[in-house]
Order: C-alpha cells, then structure tokens, then sequence
C-alpha cells in the first residue's frame, strides 16, 4: 500500500514538471477543459434536476406537521442540494464518465507504445498527459458543481410547480430563509478536491497499465472505484472539518 | 556511433541480457536478431532508456547516457527517432499532427515551415497527400511509413527500429527495408534494428548481432552469416526447408 502511495505521489509529482514548451500544453488544457466541463454537461444537468425535484418532494413528505412551516422544505433542499447532492453526487457521476475515460485513454497509450514513443521523444510523458486533465479538473470540476447547484434548486422548482406538494413561493420564500454562504465553500472546496481525486487517481491507474485490452478495462475500473472511495473518504473530513 | 558495454537486465529473478557488449557505427544497419524471448527488445530498450540496464552502460558518440538523468538525456533524445513494432502513431492526432508534434515542441519553427517540413517527410516515405488522415484510416504499411515520417521529422542522428516487419507482406516488407536502408544511407545514421525477418537480415544487414538466451552469441555481416559455424545462428537463420536450400545455392 505504502509503495502504491509513494508511486502515486512521485507520478503526480512528475506530473508537474516545467513543461517543454508552454504553449503546447495550454492547448492540451484547453482540450481537457472542454473535454470534462462541456463534454459532461448533459449528464450533470440530468441528475441535478432529477436529484432536486426528489429532494423536495421527500422533505416535503417528510414535513407533515402542522407547526413546521412548509417553506422550510425549501431550505433544507438548499442545503442539502448545496452540500451534499451537487458536489458528490456529481463528482460520482464524473468518477464513472471522466474517470473511466481518462484511465482508458492513458492505459490504451501504454499499451500501444504511445507513451514509450513520448518518452523516446525527450517528452515528460506524465507532464503532458497528466497535468493537463489534474488542471482541468479542478478548475472545470467546481464549475459543473456551481452548475448543478443553479439546477438543482431549479429542480426541486419545478416539482413544486408541477406536484404542488409546497406551493412555489413557500419553496422561494424557504430558499432565502437562514441561507449560510459557508455552504458554498464547502461545496466548492469539496468540488477542488473531487477534481484532483477523479484525475490524478484514474491517471495513474491508466499510467501503470500493462498488458493489453483486458488489463485497459480493468484499470479503467479500478480507477473509478478506488476514485468513488476516497471521494467518499474526503466528503467526511471536509464536512467534519468544515462545517 | 553507439557503443554498449557489459549490459545486463534482470527482472525478479529473470536475467533476460546478460553481458551484452557491441558497437553500432553511423551509416550501417545494425541488426539485432535472435529468437523469441532472447532479449532483443529488452535490449532495444536498454540502449533507448526505456528500461534501466541492470548493469552495464551505453554511449552515444563518447556521452555516457546511461548516467544521465531524465533532463540530461533530452538533448540526445531529440537526435533519436524511432519505430514502434505496433507504429505507436497518437491516435487522437492526424498523419500531419503526428510528425509536426515533435516540431511543435522542441523547435521555433512557424507553422508553415512544420508543415513543409511534415509534407517533405510524408514525401520521403511515399505518402504524399495523406497529412489529413487519422491512423485508424491508415494500412498496416502506411502506418509503419508514417512511424519513419515521424522518426526522421526531427532529423535524427540515431534511428531504432523494431520489428519493422511485423504484420506485413513480404513486398511491403521490402518497401520499408528499402526506405530504412536508404535514409541510413543518405542521412548517415546510426541505424539499430531489431528483427527476425530473414530478407531483412540478407538483404539490409550491414552488421548483425545474434542473441541467444540474453548472451550475444554471434557477430558479423549478411554475407558472413550464410557460412558461419555457429550452430545456434544456424539453427535459427536456416529453420525452414526453403532457407536451407537457398543457402545450399549460396
């Protein structure tokens, strides 16, 4: 284990070694970019509708006594949607979507040679296909977080309009009722970290595959799980830590 | 020239190499043949810095390379091209892509002199015109010609090759021993192929080395391999029915 993590650590190390020539990997950060961010839009904007609208619904249920106040379903679908169900849900959405394409992608480069032939160039192999997708994530990762947030809350909208479980304005009126700005850190902050873990993890998975098509998708599973457990192990330290 | 000392490879308990010494010189095709799992590739490796050499060194022209560290080694790296068994062409990125990029990263050349640079490359190897075509849309030849494209982009001093006649038939064989031989030639460099193509190791092999069982079992040129002694070259040069009558003519 402690030589998995030592191995780890030195690839991403590597990873950020000054680049050959900066404008080349700007333009592979780019690609990333629109690679992770806009490529996994849909996705993200099915979820955060679908997992809002739920929220509200069941805490709607939930709150069947006469002395709570209807739109407080409104402020605990925020908080919920804010904290919990927009950044780690998604982040376990983007595990599976970006995760998996990313240990395929580099495993398949392994186990073609497309590495080696980096190598041979004088090319820091690490530094070029890693770093790019370490910063693309967390910079586009906390976006699609902001992203599923707005949706979220638009969702749990929605069913409130179309079930009248709580009449709208109660759920808008619950919405700015106590609203705490510390959330949004802690949701970003979780989002900065999920980016790192889904990248780097899947990255090296894929780096150190070998053999050949079998062994691609294996790693490409194994990234993803391993990713989904620590994005797990570091939604509880944050929160404990944070909130 | 490059010039391996003493080389040895173990992996676990495996020793795959074991104390390989040879001098490759600029202008030749130098051959590394052997059966499977004699170490040819791994020795291909060790010279290239793919794998660390468990002991041993490797020189290019007088520079201790096995010494160096990974920024040390990438003013030799930029003068080594080479051909993966597999071609090991970037999938994601176009015939043209795949030659400018070592362009686009280790020189200052503007686009339009990479670009000439890439079409004069491409024309080398008898592809004109395919700049825009991804590898998957590309003929195993075609491919291992594109591989060359990309090894010579950067001008290299030093060409390696492996197993440049895998998967293909015996008249593209031909073709790409031809362009091998003829850009070793033409360019004096310092040529290292790995192969077990027989037409290759008669027709292209100016010097050849013969690994048996990770040791360096025999030396010489294409014409001294038909009349050697060595039973193991033998039996590996002269397996089929076919070779051993055409050596009978020789």
């Amino acid at each position: 284990m402690f030589q998995t993590l030592g191995r780890y650590l030195l690839l991403v190390r590597l990873s950020f070694r000054k680049p050959e020539k900066f404008s080349v990997y700007w333009a592979e950060v780019m690609r990333e970019m629109v690679s992770i961010g806009v490529g996994s839009m849909g996705i993200i904007s099915i979820i955060s509708v679908f997992i809002g609208a739920v929220a509200t619904i069941q805490v709607a249920f939930q709150l069947s006594s006469p002395l709570v106040p209807r739109s407080i379903a409104g402020s605990i679908a925020r908080d919920s949607t804010i904290l919990e169900f927009s950044p780690t849900i998604s982040a376990l959405v983007l595990a599976g979507r970006v995760g998996s394409s990313i240990a395929s992608q580099i495993g398949t480069m392994r186990v073609t040679e497309q590495i080696d032939a980096l190598e041979i160039m004088g090319v820091n192999a690490p530094g070029y296909l890693i770093a790019p997708k370490i910063i693309a994530g967390i910079t586009m990762i906390p976006v699609l977080v902001i992203y599923s947030m707005v949706l979220g809350i638009l969702g749990g909208y929605i069913a409130c309009a179309v079930t009248g479980t709580i009449a709208p304005a109660e759920y808008l009126m619950g919405l700015r009722d106590g609203f705490n700005a510390v959330i949004i850190q802690v949701a970003l902050t979780k989002a900065f970290v999920y980016g790192f873990i889904i990248t780097s993890v899947c990255a090296y998975q894929g780096f150190y595959t070998s053999g050949g098509a079998l062994e691609v998708g294996q790693s490409a599973t194994t990234g993803v799980v391993y990713s989904c457990i620590f994005i797990l192990f570091a939604d509880l330290i944050i929160s404990g830590a944070m909130l | 020239m490059i010039q391996i000392n003493d080389i040895y490879k173990t992996f676990g308990d495996n020793e795959v190499l074991r104390g390989i010494t040879a001098t490759f010189e600029a202008g030749k095709n130098n051959l590394i043949i052997g059966g499977s799992g004699s170490g040819k590739t791994t020795l291909l490796k060790c010279i290239v810095g793919l794998h660390e050499p468990t002991k041993g060194d490797v020189q290019f022209d007088g520079q201790q390379f096995t010494a160096m560290s990974f920024e040390e080694r990438v003013p030799i790296r930029k003068e080594i091209g080479m051909l993966f068994q597999n071609s090991a062409l970037f999938d994601s990125m176009t015939v043209e892509q795949n030659i400018m990029f070592p362009l686009n990263l280790f020189t200052n050349m503007s686009t339009s002199e990479k670009q000439d640079r890439a079409n004069f490359c491409l024309e080398r190897v008898n592809l004109k015109d395919k700049n825009k075509l991804f590898p998957a849309e590309l003929s195993g030849g075609m491919k291992k010609r594109v591989g060359i494209a990309r090894a010579i982009a950067m001008e290299p001093k030093y060409l390696f090759v492996d197993e440049p006649n895998s998967g293909l038939d015996p008249k593209t064989s031909i073709v790409i021993d031809e362009l091998i031989n003829e850009l070793t030639q033409e360019y004096k460099i310092t040529t290292v192929i790995v192969t077990h193509d027989m037409n290759s190791v008669m027709g292209i092999g100016d010097h050849i080395i013969f690994l048996h069982q990770g040791q360096k079992a025999w030396e010489g040129t294409n014409k001294e391999i038909a009349h050697t002694d060595n039973q193991d070259v033998n039996d590996f040069v002269f397996a089929s029915k076919f070779t051993q009558a055409a050596r009978e003519k020789l």
